[in-house]
């Protein structure tokens, strides 16, 4: 029943979605990685989580907001699908941070679906990364870092609106990046950022 | 209505059956020519036009194969094919578009209403006892054009608004309501005139052939103008609309494609047209389909994107393939439909 309802919803997100996917300059696999994306819509996880082949999807968690997916029985049935590792925007405490978490839930096995803009905005430009990306990097260094750009999704389901419109766009996975030795945590997180810019071009 | 009549399945007499294997065979055999350029580097022809040349053979050839099995089956299934073809023609002009937030749920009925109520008022064509082709012709042009500026005011966001309700309503004028006339070319009840006496009798052949017709007359028409622009055409129409379009290749293709409408028609009748009827409607066709060309480059260009294929990374384009049939697609269903249209 389960593998049913999966089907069908990746097969709603793809179809509203209109989603392409292109693999720039690299493959999918199943090592362990992180997809680092631009944040546009709350269906951004959904649609990228999707947009995987078969076999990965059931290696992959998505990062997402935990006010958000346990809102109401139809959001909390529909995550419980894509397994997201949800996080507390609210409560962010010191000595368990979402990092700390997301490097302790994902072991050895799975890999992780993240946002570092942190929320959406409105605008449609990109904002600066926040820091969990860069601690991700330093303390798991084996962890192919991804960069995705997400094209078009913000006006298929703009924020507040519940019914989405079935327009066309795209999703550019790149190469993978790693956390240069010495390099700063400014320098890092301004590269991570470009690396996505530059998919919009490529 | 019964459902016999719903799903009646005549839409091929032998004659269309021979003239569709023709098209497929000319078809296969223009793509394997393709094909066989493709890796002859030194004929004199230009790469990038035998590369958009196999591109439109190959695009041309599958419409063709999937009408053919369309075509056997109930005509319903027909009706869909095109709706789904709208739907995604849609979603290509709007997203190319710049909307607003504003116009979201506007949208939404768009996607979600009009266009399927659309193809579903095709498929009730004749049937029943309400008139479906008086709300048939008068849904998107009359009752949707004034839904979509009224839902997008109460949403209170009056930037550039005649321009967003414009290009909402245009969309869903090109892109559902003109090409929904070509599937309904199928419920047509037409006549014919006897050559012998002048007096209007009921068609004997199916309306499968019209709409095979129309779609033969199109391609025809791109076909013919696109080599003729490429290899013989000088006098550019217009350069800041599109720049490979020649006077020589309209005019040219216009008369070759009257003259193909002529041929079709004395070889394999398979419309109740007269010989110059058939080349008189297949002008019409090129012209109107070389006007569907020119306006969606004009947009193109407005809105600085080369195909709707290069749109979003990676999508194919159905848009740039059917802007020609949905401009010749309502006006050969009228004029069909004023001169041989008959009482049922």
């Amino acid at each position: 029943m389960k593998q049913v309802s999966i089907a069908v919803l990746t097969m709603l997100a793809k179809f509203f979605s209109g989603a392409t996917v292109r693999w720039v300059n690299c493959q999918p696999e199943e090592c362990q990685r992180v997809y680092f994306a631009n944040h546009t819509s709350h269906l951004d996880a959904l649609v990228l989580w999707s947009s995987l082949p078969k076999n990965l999807r059931a290696l992959t968690r998505p990062v997402a907001a935990k006010d958000y997916w346990t809102g109401g029985p139809v959001r909390r049935y529909v995550s419980s699908l894509f397994n997201p590792l949800l996080i507390d925007r609210k409560q962010v405490k010191v000595h368990d941070s979402p990092v700390d978490m997301m490097i302790r839930e994902i072991g050895t096995v799975y890999s992780l679906i993240v946002f570092p803009e942190g929320g959406r905005n409105p605008s449609g430009e990109m904002q600066e990364f926040k820091s969990g990306l860069y601690y991700l990097g330093k303390k798991r260094p084996d962890l192919e870092l991804m960069p995705v750009y997400i094209d078009n999704l913000n006006r298929v389901m703009p924020k507040g609106e519940f019914w989405p419109v079935p327009l066309l766009s795209s999703i550019s996975i790149g190469a993978p990046i790693w956390l240069e030795p010495g390099e700063s945590k400014h320098d890092f997180l301004a590269r991570a950022r470009q690396a996505v810019l530059d998919l919009k071009e490529q | 209505m019964s459902y016999a009549t719903f799903f009646q399945s005549n839409l091929l007499d032998s004659t269309t059956i021979v003239l569709l294997v023709a098209v497929l065979v000319t078809l296969v055999v223009f793509t394997a020519l393709g094909q066989y350029l493709k890796r002859q580097p030194e004929v004199a022809i230009d790469q990038a036009i035998i590369r958009t040349f196999n591109n439109r053979v190959i695009a041309w050839l599958t419409i063709f194969v999937v009408l053919t099995i369309t075509m056997t089956l109930p005509r319903v299934v027909t009706v869909v094919f095109f709706g789904i073809i709208s739907f995604w023609a849609l979603r290509e002009f709007i997203t190319m578009t710049p909307t607003r937030r504003g116009d979201h749920r506007t949208l939404f009925w768009v996607f979600f209403l009009f266009t399927p109520f659309q193809y579903y008022m095709v498929a009730r064509l004749n049937s029943g006892w309400f008139d479906w082709y008086a709300l048939y012709t008068i849904l998107i042009p009359v009752y949707a054009s004034l839904f979509i500026p009224g839902r997008i005011a109460f949403t209170g966001d009056p930037k550039r608004f005649l321009e967003r309700t414009a290009k909402i309503q245009f969309g869903l004028l090109i892109c559902v309501y003109a090409l929904s006339h070509a599937p309904a070319l199928l419920y047509l009840n037409l006549g014919q005139y006897n050559p012998a006496t002048g007096v209007k009798e009921v068609w004997q052949g199916k309306t499968g052939g019209l709409l095979l017709f129309l779609i033969i007359m199109v391609q025809f028409n791109d076909m013919v103008q696109f080599i003729w622009d490429r290899l013989i055409g000088k006098q550019v129409i217009a350069p800041s609309v599109n720049n490979t379009r020649t006077w020589e290749g309209l005019i040219g293709a216009a008369c070759l494609t009257g003259l193909f409408g002529m041929l079709v028609q004395l070889l394999l009748p398979v419309t109740p047209f007269t010989w110059y009827g058939s080349g008189v409607m297949a002008l019409l066709i090129s012209v109107m389909g070389s006007s569907g060309k020119m306006t969606m480059s004009a947009i193109k260009r407005d809105r600085g994107i080369e195909d709707y294929g290069t749109l979003v990374h990676g999508h194919s384009g159905v848009l740039d393939r059917i802007d020609s049939v949905c401009f010749a697609a309502p006006i050969f269903f009228h004029v069909t439909r004023f001169f041989l249209s008959m009482p049922q």
